[in-house]
């Protein structure tokens, strides 16, 4: 790990929720040899918007996914899988421009290296027509998968415009965690915060509350969510909820100013603001230590 | 409807509101008749705790007596289209 490019400071996020930032030195757990066993693994992007167009904004908006995509494949230890929590694309009311611009944000993220890769929308890829053309290139809004011990869920607050869950999605996830032991690991991919965090900016899920108190009997939940674009630490109770940056423009931390507006390009500081981040599963112990990273300027 | 009832017609479309600014009085009661140009549309003031889905052909009232003054925002909470986030409009109450 002390070999990974462009190393920032280390979060590191037990699973009762006691943060402790680490900065500087590698840190794994059990030393520096890898229990394949016992952890792994896997990279969050968030947030692509492929097809925006704002060069004040960004004026690598062509190029900034295409970095990122470069810069996983450039680890020294390839993630067991990689996820993106939302707004794959840039919305668009264009049918055939929205299908275009999921058809070519595939075909970029087909150039990493790992080939295990799992999407979900945001409300810029789903909105408008409920998921219909980002089914047809990525599969179900909603769903589960399991790796090495953890269980992955994956759900939508996105396809209603309302920005609801929805009662039958609902009833769906209260189903799957019947199936769970009481101490099972658990992780919840979500595009939007499920609490409310600014919800005049849109920061909320409509019936996140509902999504919340279902998971709270189960121990060993962790939420990461995009759609705010930075990263962003929270607890609800025990479960943690954590937001990545974005991978084309950043965004004002909540309530600090009257508005909500994308932060213009600084050419001083490219690319300030997005990044990626790499989440490594500690399953025994259910904790995940996060390691966020910006894009190169390569 | 009393006779000083403020009755103030809003239209949605994509991506704002018409109009834009809205000024009312404190303590009389207020109608807002919302309609939608286009599609479907949300109407969010949550300084008084108000929302309303505003639809294409439908008119939706809401009714409410402001208590307080000052600049209050009022915005889409529907995601829209591209736009969405830049569709807001003001209501101030004066006295």
């Amino acid at each position: 790990m002390s070999d990974l490019m462009n190393r920032r400071d280390l979060l590191k996020l037990a699973g009762m929720g006691v943060a402790v930032f680490v900065s500087g030195t590698t840190v794994r757990a059990g030393g520096s040899a890898q229990k394949k066993d016992e952890s792994f693994y896997f990279v969050q992007l968030s947030d692509t918007h492929w097809g925006f167009n704002g060069p004040n904004i960004n004026p690598d908006s062509q190029g900034t996914l295409k970095k990122a995509v470069a810069a996983v494949n450039a680890l020294d230890e390839q993630p067991d899988f990689v996820v993106f929590t939302g707004d794959l694309t840039q919305t668009t009311d264009d049918r055939k421009i929205r299908r275009d611009r999921m058809a070519e944000f595939r075909d970029i993220v087909s150039q990493l290296k790992i080939k295990t890769v799992r999407f979900m929308a945001g409300e810029h890829d789903a909105s408008l027509d409920r998921g219909d053309a980002y089914q047809e290139f990525f599969g179900d809004l909603h769903y589960t998968f399991d790796h090495n011990g953890v269980h992955f869920i994956v759900l939508d607050n996105v396809s209603d415009p309302m920005a609801a869950v929805g009662e039958k999605q609902l009833q769906w996830l209260q189903a799957d965690l019947q199936q769970m032991k009481h101490d099972s690991r658990i992780v919840v991919l979500t595009h939007r915060p499920l609490f409310d965090l600014a919800p005049d900016w849109d920061w909320a899920t409509r019936d996140g509350a509902a999504v919340i108190d279902t998971l709270m009997p189960l121990p060993n939940v962790t939420v990461l969510y995009g759609h705010i674009h930075q990263e962003h630490h929270h607890m609800t109770g025990h479960i943690a909820h954590h937001a990545a940056k974005s991978l084309m423009w950043a965004l004002p931390e909540p309530g600090s100013v009257p508005k909500k507006a994308q932060i213009p390009w600084n050419a001083a500081a490219p690319y300030k603001g997005l990044g990626f981040r790499n989440v490594e599963a500690e399953v025994a112990q259910a904790q995940y230590e996060i390691e966020e990273f910006s894009i190169s300027r390569g | 409807m009393r006779n000083d009832e403020q009755v103030i017609r809003i239209s949605a479309s994509t991506f704002e509101y018409k109009p834009s600014e809205i000024t009312v009085k404190r303590g009389v009661p207020v109608t807002l008749e919302l309609m939608s140009q286009d599609r479907h549309h949300g109407f969010k003031l949550s300084a008084f705790q108000l929302r309303a889905d505003i639809q294409p052909g439908v008119v939706e009232k809401v009714r409410f007596v402001p208590d307080k003054i000052g600049k209050f925002t009022f915005l889409c909470d529907v995601f829209c289209g591209d736009g969405h986030e830049d569709m807001s409009a003001t209501l101030t109450v004066i006295e």
